[in-house]
């Protein structure tokens, strides 16, 4: 730092300019084309459950689409509507992308692959994803377009609603692992399956069906969709955007499902935990962890696509029914339980995370079973062909 | 002191949407003027003239040959019953014999255009309420039934196929061939679109007592076809004013059983839909068994006079009973033609149910009425 190109330059202004520049890296090398191809991806999963090929054209089974679609939509021109309100309205997608790329600085992607292991980090997450409501009620007030509007105050709605449930679930978690760092919960736990918070006990169990439901709700998916229900509300807060700030919001979207599934994993799923054989081969557990992380976020992404493939829409005033009457209670009982289960000695808690693991694996068998059903029953036409 | 709105500086006042004409669910294109208080619906009105096209009046500037490709047009959804309809009326202004298997070939063309039209209601209606699946794998079969139709009549939607005195063309061994085939698949099909759609959670939640239609209601607004029934009243022009090979088909008029909610609520015309479709199955299965031979068409002039007189043919369409006024004068046109159509009335029924209820119920009661933006405006 004292001689060559930086001589002279305060310290401060080099770290800074160097964390701009990791910034920009890790966004156009990871987070953009993560997002990118989990819309590809969902546009395919979609398309083949509806019995349709979806995009096959750009790229290797159609998996540049994304960059073509985001090439077209920098190239359109960017209108900001003569009644809107000049300043919000361009100003908004970037709160909503900025809350949805904060989340990246905590997620741990392996044990030494984090941004910032935060002594507060789950709290961080929970913190800096509400920035996405701020920017989708500035981006309906501001479209001054009484859809959007709608659309603005049904999300402020939902989303503050279902941030209750979710932090309490996430609550069960930092109890159990006693402490708020991302990496902190993923070492509380383990590898194995029986050692993963979801089959801690009953209650996590519970808690962890609250969290991805109210996941999906703060994340605007379907069925709770409801703030951009395209029957409804033609595009909800989306409705005036055009280009690149449109393709911003969607951009937040899938980049918020692949963060939902992070965080699922991370709390009650093991996170990047890897079996021991690893130890001896360092740079190949490296390789494992982040595999293992991804393809379990991966996984929730799926289920997600999936749900939304199947489901319809609840309606506003059920949305909030279901998550004041039924959500919130719920997961407090699941907080006071996990709390009684802290007090439990080891052998007999051992005893409970077998049951329910052994329910869980029933239930997956059950559930298999039922999907293997409507499978035979329905002889369907879908393309059982993985290419085409 | 007052404490009035302008005083404490909060006010409220009603919101004025407008509903359409460009909007993802009015099928077609509809306007309302929806006045909301939130997300509550205080009035909202409907405003049909969009998609003009004076079929009407066309009538009467062309032969009655002639006009039979334009009834087509008057609900795209269904053209062969506004071909039936028209024809009827024809073929008793001029004392036409009809050929016997021609209206075999009718009822057959007639119910399949039934089951295309019901699918892309039910499929379109999962798609208000926001299932996106059942949609696509309703106008998946939909396909099929295009297909078929492609080979009977030439034509995937717009068939002109039904002639004055019987049909354009035979239907041919291999399609009956092909009808049967489609059938056996269609059958499971709509099985586990039930499975799907019909018996979801959430989708009967969404439905189940929402803008109920009494039958008192049902009544004095004219609803017609599913509508009516899905109030429980069994009424079917096929089943009460018989025409063509009807009276001699063995079917059943479903009507509505507050399967989920009340008599008459959204669920009941969706299930009502779904249940006509397994009819229209059991009569094609039928006519395709007694189906006799013979020419398809009689023998009917190039130039068609009918002696001056009118007659009101009426047929039970997708969306209702459909009936054309045809006035002769005893010249090669038309003196007057009047199309009656279901979604017409069915709009009207929509400002009194729309008071009270959500945003997002008034997509779903547009979606359970089957309003089509053709069949309104004609």
């Amino acid at each position: 730092m004292q001689e060559g190109a930086f001589a002279g330059v305060p310290k401060e202004v080099v770290y800074a300019i160097a964390m701009v520049l990791a910034a920009l890296v890790v966004l156009s090398v990871f987070v953009a084309p993560l997002a990118g191809v989990t819309s590809w991806l969902e546009r395919r999963v979609w398309a083949r459950m509806q019995s349709r090929v979806g995009p096959n054209r750009v790229g290797p089974q159609g998996i540049l689409q994304w960059l073509a679609d985001g090439i077209k939509n920098i190239m359109k021109e960017d209108i900001i509507p003569a009644a809107a309100d000049q300043k919000l309205f361009p100003l908004a997608p970037y709160v909503v992308f900025m809350g949805f790329l904060c989340a990246f600085v905590v997620i741990p992607f392996g044990e030494n692959l984090i941004v910032a292991d935060l002594n507060i980090g789950i709290l961080y997450l929970l913190a800096v994803t509400s920035l996405v409501v701020v920017g989708i009620l500035m981006a309906g007030w501001a479209s001054n377009n009484k859809w959007s509007l709608l659309g603005g105050m049904r999300s402020a709605a939902q989303i503050v609603s279902y941030e209750i449930p979710a932090g309490l679930s996430v609550l069960t978690i930092v109890f159990l692992a006693g402490t708020l760092s991302m990496q902190g919960i993923i070492k509380a736990q383990g590898w194995g399956p029986w050692d993963w918070f979801i089959f801690h006990n009953p209650f996590t169990f519970c808690a962890f069906f609250l969290f991805f439901t109210a996941a999906l709700a703060e994340g605007n998916r379907t069925p709770f969709d409801i703030p951009e229900a395209e029957s409804e509300l033609v595009a909800g807060y989306v409705t005036e955007y055009s280009g690149m700030r449109f393709l911003f919001f969607f951009f937040a979207e899938w980049g918020n499902l692949y963060v939902i599934g992070a965080v699922a994993t991370t709390l009650f799923m093991g996170g990047w935990q890897v079996p021991p054989i690893f130890d001896n081969y360092p740079a190949l557990k490296g390789i494992a962890q982040f595999v293992t992380f991804f393809l379990k976020a991966y996984f929730w992404v799926f289920v997600a696509m999936w749900i939304r493939a199947t489901l319809p829409r609840v309606r506003v005033d059920q949305l909030m029914a279901l998550c004041w009457k039924y959500m919130v209670p719920l997961s407090f009982i699941c907080l006071l339980g996990t709390i009684g289960f802290m007090f439990m000695d080891d052998q007999a808690r051992r005893i409970f995370s077998a049951i329910t693991l052994g329910f869980a694996i029933a239930t997956i068998i059950n559930f298999f079973r039922r999907v293997g059903f409507q499978f035979r029953a329905a002889k369907p036409e879908a393309y059982w062909k993985p290419q085409i | 002191m007052s404490d009035n709105a302008a005083d404490t500086g909060f006010y409220a006042e009603e919101m004025t949407i407008n509903v359409g004409p460009q909007h993802p669910s009015t099928h077609g294109v509809l306007r309302f003027v929806v006045k909301t208080d939130g997300e509550m619906i205080n009035e909202a009105i409907p405003d049909v003239g969009y998609l003009h096209r004076s079929i009407e009046k066309i009538g009467e500037k062309v032969t009655y040959h002639g006009y039979v490709p334009y009834t087509d047009r008057a609900d795209y959804l269904a053209a062969m019953f506004a071909n039936q309809a028209f024809c009827m009326a024809a073929e008793k202004l001029g004392n036409t014999e009809v050929a016997r298997r021609g209206e075999f070939c009718r009822a057959i063309a007639c119910e399949l255009n039934r089951i295309a039209s019901h699918l892309i209601s039910v499929g379109t209606f999962g798609q208000d309420i926001g299932a996106m699946t059942p949609f696509v794998h309703a106008l998946r079969e939909r396909e099929s039934i295009n297909n078929l139709m492609e080979e009977i009549c030439g034509a995937r939607l717009t068939y002109n196929y039904i002639r004055i005195g019987g049909v354009g063309y035979d239907i041919v061994p291999s399609t009956m061939t092909k009808i049967a085939e489609f059938l056996d698949h269609f059958e499971p099909i709509v099985e586990e679109f039930n499975r799907l759609l019909s018996g979801n959670k959430i989708f009967i939640e969404r439905l189940a007592g929402v803008a109920v239609v009494s039958k008192e209601d049902a009544l004095s607004y004219n609803l017609v076809g599913p509508n009516l029934r899905g109030s429980g009243i069994k009424w079917d022009i096929r089943r009460d004013i018989p025409y063509s090979v009807y009276p001699e088909l063995d079917f059943e008029v479903p009507v509505g059983t507050a399967e989920v909610g009340s008599l008459g609520d959204s669920f009941d015309r969706f299930w009502v839909r779904i249940r006509e479709m397994q009819e229209s199955v059991k009569i094609l299965r039928q006519c395709m068994k007694m189906i006799p031979r013979g020419p398809a068409i009689s023998k009917v002039p190039k130039k068609f006079r009918p002696p001056a007189g009118e007659y009101y043919a009426r047929v039970e369409a997708p969306r209702g009973d459909m009936g054309f006024y045809v006035v002769s004068d005893g010249s090669e046109y038309p003196y007057r033609v009047r199309i009656r159509t279901g979604s017409y009335t069915a709009m009207s029924i929509i400002d009194k149910l729309s008071k009270g209820i959500m945003v997002a119920d008034l997509i779903a009661l547009i979606g359970s009425l089957d309003v089509d933006a053709p069949e309104i405006d004609r």
